[in-house]
């Protein structure tokens, strides 16, 4: 019987392929939240492709970052692909955790031009707008904003919006357009509940507040620095627009949030916006599939637009990342397998059907993409006005002072916006001073 | 004369084994038992103590394999001794410190005290007042974000209850006054209990005989709490005391869920902090630094602590 068994495994084992010299378990590591869930669905066909296994490690987004630079930094060996943050391309590249993919791309006819640029810049380049490849455009994503569509089309509330401002009650062209609506909607009785103008984010551990308060600094005039010298910062980051994009964010989480949205971030912004507590939520568009499917708040009662315009530009804060192969892994061939996989055309568009935002230009260029979901053209044109973060190696030291600094300014009304955007620039010139940039 | 330990069980011992056995003396068997636990003791302390002095000393950075440490002396103490930041978390954690024993030591011995008194269910009380310090500090963390919700906190809800504030007109966690507050009440609320048991240790340890001669000399029951009770149970208070400040100085977990550390820095502890600069910021040897001068002073003060409870008991 035992004899049988073991003829049988064996048998099937060959059958698929399994027993093969090349057949590895793979790694691939990323956070844990829905579009994790949607690549463990598109994977099994590289599974049943290639004979490899996929085994996943997905972690929380708050703790993300520490558990997988942790992994990287001590050169683990868990995983084979990491799905890293934008920001980690510079110390990825720089401190050698990615294998650089330009060779690979080249065999194998994966061309950059395929992916939307502003991914390409995002996920994948380092240094900066140079053609040097550390990554895949993985997941496309951006911060944007998700309205209640049904609560916008109230009579009584258009009526009582148009009189006040004297304009419809609809989705807001420009930021101070969203304070308006937000603050229209600020402590109103909607069926017999006491509702909220916006979840922004306000989160201070991790990213949040920067990823939220970037949304207002950059449309008002805020740069990362110089034009001609990237790590010139004063005047830039502290530009008179700079400060009054601060002093606009300030003033809409004083008047126009809900109480105790303190600290908040993806998952309570969520939460505010599905158990209607909120008008509108600010949120990365990996939300969205899931808002459209939502029992309470889904279908047509919910409606998604682009971060919108400030007196200086429209631009949305770039969320997403790419997928790279880890330096220390030993099965890098299986991996680079995983990725020429990942890369192709019908793949990218089964991730978009599963939930997943694929990069790939032949799948968002498609003509039927934008009425492919409610939320499609939406995405499109948030992906056409994205901005990053710093991709520096010390993109780390640069958030935490960033969340400092804006956090004690916004929410807990320490100082002035001149103040917290000045000792930023300190802070940011410091670190860049002991980089060597400076 | 009779046998030694060592000499019986080398007679109980089967020939052959016995034979290796009598080659060894008693130091070498002794040797012998402790060296795994020395070793890892070794391994596990005293190695990574040392490796953490001697990179506090250098700019080493562990995301930057390429970079050689350079050797900097003593400017990362210099630094973080001189960095504001730093002493207003160290400031956060000695409110916060202060904040909780005083309140967990008050109210810990009035529920011994109460609890201690013969009453029927008091087993029963006993274990209800028990539970918070069974759950975990982040389940405790998450647990009173919700309490603290303006909309839909029943803590909110039940101070404006009693004082007829509307409770979503404050925020526990988002206010930079309320939110140290915030952090000591759900702390004594998961702790005091621990204190509790320990001061109940030393009321039951009292015998009644005492307090039965005492009554003989009509000492009054004010005067039997202030020279019988509070003496007696002092060392055990104290030793609670201890065990407090150490895990609070601690303090972690509890204050990532509830505030992160918001709003600005106000509720930064120094543990956060060490966490930031450690394995967010990754300056390895400048958090050295930080790590060693927090190990010095909790190691100072508690041994200065362990003298005065020694003291204490000896009385």
């Amino acid at each position: 019987m035992k004899t049988k068994l073991t003829l049988a495994v064996a048998a099937a084992a060959l059958a698929t392929g399994a027993g093969s010299a090349q057949a590895e378990n793979l790694t691939l590591c990323w956070a844990a939240w829905d579009p994790a869930n949607a690549l463990v669905e598109l994977s099994k066909d590289f599974e049943a492709q290639s004979g490899h296994t996929m085994s996943f490690e997905f972690v929380p987004w708050t703790s993300f970052a520490d558990r997988m630079l942790n992994e990287l930094n001590s050169g683990g060996r868990l995983c084979d692909l990491m799905i890293g943050d934008s920001q980690w391309i510079g110390g990825g590249a720089e401190n050698g955790h990615y294998v650089k993919l330009n060779d690979f791309f080249d065999a194998n006819n994966i061309s950059m031009d395929d992916f939307i640029p502003a991914t390409v810049t995002g996920y994948a380049e380092w240094p900066k707008n140079t053609p040097n490849y550390w990554a895949l455009p993985a997941f496309g994503d951006v911060v944007g904003w998700t309205y209640r569509r049904d609560w916008f089309e109230r009579p009584a509330l258009q009526a009582e919006f148009q009189e006040t401002y004297g304009r419809p009650l609809d989705v807001p062209a420009t930021l101070e357009e969203l304070k308006d609506i937000a603050q229209f909607f600020q402590g109103r009785d909607i069926d017999g509940t006491t509702v909220y103008g916006a979840a922004i984010y306000t989160e201070r551990g991790s990213e949040g507040i920067t990823m939220g308060v970037t949304n207002a600094l950059y449309n008002y005039g805020f740069q990362y620095g110089s034009p001609e010298n990237p790590y010139e910062l004063d005047g830039y980051v502290n530009s008179p627009g700079a400060v009054a994009g601060l002093e606009y964010y300030k003033e809409l989480y004083d008047t126009a949030t809900p109480p105790g949205s303190s600290n908040w971030y993806m998952g309570e912004n969520i939460d505010a916006y599905r158990s209607g507590q909120v008008a509108m939520q600010m949120n990365f568009a990996f939300i969205w599939p899931g808002v459209h499917a939502d029992p309470n708040v889904g279908g047509e009662r919910s409606g998604y637009f682009p971060n919108p315009a400030g007196p200086e530009g429209q631009f949305a804060q770039l969320g997403g990342q790419g997928i790279s192969v880890v330096a220390y892994s030993e099965k890098q061939d299986a991996a680079l397998e995983y990725i020429q996989w990942f890369a192709q055309p019908e793949v990218q568009a089964k991730w978009w059907e599963l939930g997943g935002y694929s990069a790939l230009r032949s799948v968002l260029e498609d003509p039927g993409f934008a009425d492919s979901q409610p939320y499609a053209q939406t995405f499109l044109d948030s992906m056409a006005i994205v901005k990053d973060f710093w991709a520096e190696p010390s993109y780390a030291e640069l958030l935490l002072a960033m969340q400092a600094r804006v956090h004690d300014y916004v929410i807990a009304g320490n100082g002035t916006a001149q103040e917290a955007l000045d000792g930023l620039t300190e802070d940011w010139t410091e670190i860049f001073e002991y980089e060597g940039k400076l | 004369m009779t046998d030694t330990p060592i000499t019986r069980v080398a007679k109980a011992t089967p020939e052959p084994v016995a034979r290796r056995i009598r080659g060894l003396s008693d130091r070498a068997i002794a040797w012998i038992f402790v060296a795994p636990t020395l070793f890892l003791l070794l391994a596990v302390n005293i190695f990574p103590l040392i490796w953490t002095i001697r990179l506090s000393f250098t700019d080493f950075r562990v995301n930057r394999p390429n970079r050689d440490a350079e050797w900097v002396g003593l400017e990362n103490y210099q630094r973080i001794l001189s960095d504001s930041d730093i002493w207003n978390t160290m400031q956060a954690t000695a409110h916060f410190l202060v904040w909780t024993i005083v309140l967990q030591v008050l109210i810990g011995f009035t529920l011994a005290y109460l609890i201690n008194k013969k009453f029927k269910g008091n087993d029963l009380w006993t274990t209800i007042i028990v539970l918070p310090m069974m759950l975990s500090p982040a389940v405790v963390g998450n647990f009173w974000t919700f309490l603290y919700q303006p909309q839909i906190g029943l803590f909110n809800y039940a101070v404006g209850f009693l004082t007829g504030v509307d409770p979503a007109s404050f925020s526990m966690i988002g206010d930079v006054h309320l939110a140290p507050w915030s952090i000591v009440i759900a702390d004594t609320w998961m702790w005091t209990p621990f204190v509790m048991l320990i001061c109940l240790a030393g009321l039951r340890s009292i015998p009644d005989s005492i307090y039965e001669a005492a009554e003989c000399d009509r000492a009054s029951k004010w005067r039997q709490f202030w020279t019988i009770t509070v003496p007696m149970v002092l060392p055990f208070l104290m030793l609670a005391v201890l065990f407090r400040g150490i895990e609070n100085f601690k303090m972690f977990d509890l204050v990532v869920q509830l505030t992160g550390g918001g709003p600005g820095s106000v509720t930064e502890v120094t543990s956060i902090n060490l966490k930031r600069e450690a394995f967010e910021k990754w300056r390895t040897g400048y958090s050295s630094a930080y790590a060693v001068i927090l190990f010095v002073t909790v190691f100072g003060l508690a041994s200065i602590y362990v003298k005065a409870l020694n003291k204490v008991k000896q009385r």
